[in-house]
């Protein structure tokens, strides 16, 4: 075999593995349809979409309660975590000194890095006591007596929160730094104090950035399984209170998985369908308000 | 309220959040492994789990883990290198990598539960025959396809970085295309896919919700490749879920410390290679 030969071989076996990662894609969206969508025809897209009624063994197929609970941890893990994730960026980008940033930067990387397991223990046994003792002390006499044990949107969110942390922070981060610097310093040499040049120039001009970092938290937050099952109390209900437990689109998969059989598969499947719908929405979404925040500035 | 104040109060309120961060890392590091370490130990490391993994030790999944951890890189590794040597060495950006880094970037932010999901259908149901069903080998193929993303950015970023001199050289000294891609590109960009590779050990290790439904969750010393298995992760959720008495959570907490400390010690490693060998 010439050597020419050879290198063309190389760089089709090459080809191949860079499309891996596409045939992949194509795979898990279409196994994932080919189980889950028979199952919707059967049921009805709304009826399984906004049905409140969740039984597999009598063929009640409602995600409803599911899809509200996704949404209500999620909103309010973003509520706590996004003010903390942006406030943090901007401190490195702006105010920390280098030895701060030696500390608080790895800080990020590890709490990244840290399983989703050990933060659903940690929830579980810290976050939900806590969480509990509130509920019995203060508010007993108001909540339900299956809304004071803990398990609720409130400790799910709290933990999802705190997950979210290093998406926010490092994509911020980024977009804080990739202001050009003359923006700031024309600022500066108007007068403005350096809090008014983060409010008013800094913030506006890395805005797109900032919304594509909290798109993705919120990604995260809805893909989120393990440390959500631990703490949600996986309650199939509609959701009227913060203190409610809930169960989300992932921990219905992950929780029903291992006993189900027959239609019930198909069902979680079709979760799997949502969930993935969702999910490729976001991220659209996030990579176009990126691309736009680019191509302007 | 003066400009001053607010320029005051601002700086205070951003130190603070700089701070808050910090302080919740630190407790809940801090808590988990104040409840775990008096219970790690040399029993604890090398002992087989007992009733349901409420006593004894986890050393058959530390195997397990590892075993994972190998077989996912194995799988992973030349793929992602090689679609990265690919998006860098042989095209120029168009269509091509266009639809290549969407597949990557789609990928990227799939949910874990969702490649759990195409896992059980493809590689445990559909591929039977070839991985036996729930194993390690299922479990690390539909783990090497979650981590694949990672691999081929960092690797990407990594050869990006050899300067064109070098490939010049090699190229005006009659070395064909892939002699250089060899010999020159790939020594050079080395630590940078390597850290690439520890940070993907990082996700694997970490992964639980993908491998419920792909590895089978055996307790027992894996045999080979086609054996049920579960990783450290999986052992802490199913252990402190499942089990849930106060000795089964003792030995969660236990697990959860070897496992902040395996990230820690996979993290440090990848700091120290990026200052050290990339600048």
């Amino acid at each position: 075999m010439n050597y020419k030969t050879k290198e063309k071989i190389y760089e089709k076996i090459l080809l191949t593995s860079a499309f891996v990662s596409v045939i992949t894609i194509i795979l898990i969206g279409g196994f994932v349809f080919k189980e889950g969508a028979p199952l919707i025809a059967k049921v009805g897209l709304v009826k399984f979409l906004f049905g409140t009624q969740w039984f597999p063994t009598s063929g009640e197929y409602g995600i409803f309660p599911m899809i509200l609970g996704t949404f209500a941890v999620t909103l309010v893990a973003l509520a706590m975590g996004v003010p903390l994730g942006v406030s943090t960026a901007i401190f490195l980008a702006e105010f920390a000194p280098p030895k701060v940033t030696r500390v608080v930067r790895p800080a990020v990387e590890l709490l990244a890095g840290i399983p989703s397991v050990v933060y659903g223990l940690f929830g579980m046994v810290i976050v939900n006591d806590i969480i509990m003792y509130v509920e019995r002390t203060y508010l007993a006499g108001i909540l339900k007596p299956e809304y004071q044990r803990g398990y609720s949107i409130l400790s799910a969110s709290i933990i999802l929160a705190i997950m979210i942390l290093p998406t926010v922070i490092n994509i911020s981060e980024d977009a804080i730094r990739s202001v050009p610097n003359e923006y700031k310093e024309a600022s500066l040499a108007l007068g403005a104090t350096e809090w008014q040049t983060i409010y008013k120039v800094l913030l506006p001009a890395a805005s797109s950035g900032i919304v594509a970092a909290v798109v993705l938290g919120m990604g995260r937050a809805i893909g989120e399984t393990m440390a959500v099952i631990m703490v949600a109390g996986n309650t199939v209900a509609v959701p009227d209170s913060i203190f409610a437990p809930v169960r989300t689109l992932t921990g219905n998969i992950a929780i029903e998985m291992g006993y189900a059989s027959g239609d019930h598969v198909r069902a979680l499947f079709a979760t799997g369908i949502v969930l993935f719908v969702i999910i490729m929405v976001l991220n659209s979404v996030a990579t176009f308000i990126a691309k736009k925040g680019v191509s302007r500035s | 309220m003066s400009v001053k104040t607010t320029q005051k109060m601002a700086k205070a309120a951003l130190w603070t959040a700089g701070f808050c961060t910090v302080a919740v890392l630190s407790l809940v590091i801090g808590y988990v492994m104040f409840e775990g370490i008096p219970h790690v130990n040399w029993q604890f490391l090398t002992m087989k789990p007992k009733k349901m993994g409420s006593e004894g030790g986890i050393f058959p999944i530390i195997v397990s883990t590892i075993y994972f951890t190998a077989l996912t890189l194995a799988i992973a590794t030349p793929i992602g290198v090689g679609a990265a040597i690919y998006l860098t060495e042989y095209t120029r950006e168009g269509k091509i990598t266009k639809i290549i880094r969407f597949g990557t970037e789609a990928l990227a932010g799939i949910p874990s539960i969702v490649f759990g999901l195409f896992g059980f259908a493809f590689f445990v149901i559909a591929l039977e025959p070839i991985t036996r069903g729930w194993s390690l080998l299922s479990g690390a193929l539909t783990g090497a396809t979650m981590i694949l993303p990672t691999l081929i950015r960092t690797s990407e970023e990594a050869i990006k970085t050899v300067p064109v001199s070098y490939r010049e050289g090699s190229l005006a000294l009659g070395a064909t295309k892939w002699q250089t891609i060899c010999r020159v590109v790939l020594p050079s960009a080395l630590p940078g896919i390597v850290t690439g590779v520890i940070l993907s050990i990082g996700r694997v290790v970490g992964e639980t919700a993908a491998l419920m439904l792909t590895l089978g969750g055996s307790m027992r010393m894996p045999g080979s490749i086609f054996d049920s298995a579960r990783t450290m992760s999986m052992h802490l959720y199913l252990v402190a879920l499942e089990v849930g008495t106060k000795p089964a959570l003792d030995k969660a907490f236990a697990t959860a410390t070897v496992l902040i400390l395996t990230i820690f010690i996979i993290n440090t490693t990848a700091n120290w290679l990026m200052k050290h060998f990339i600048s």
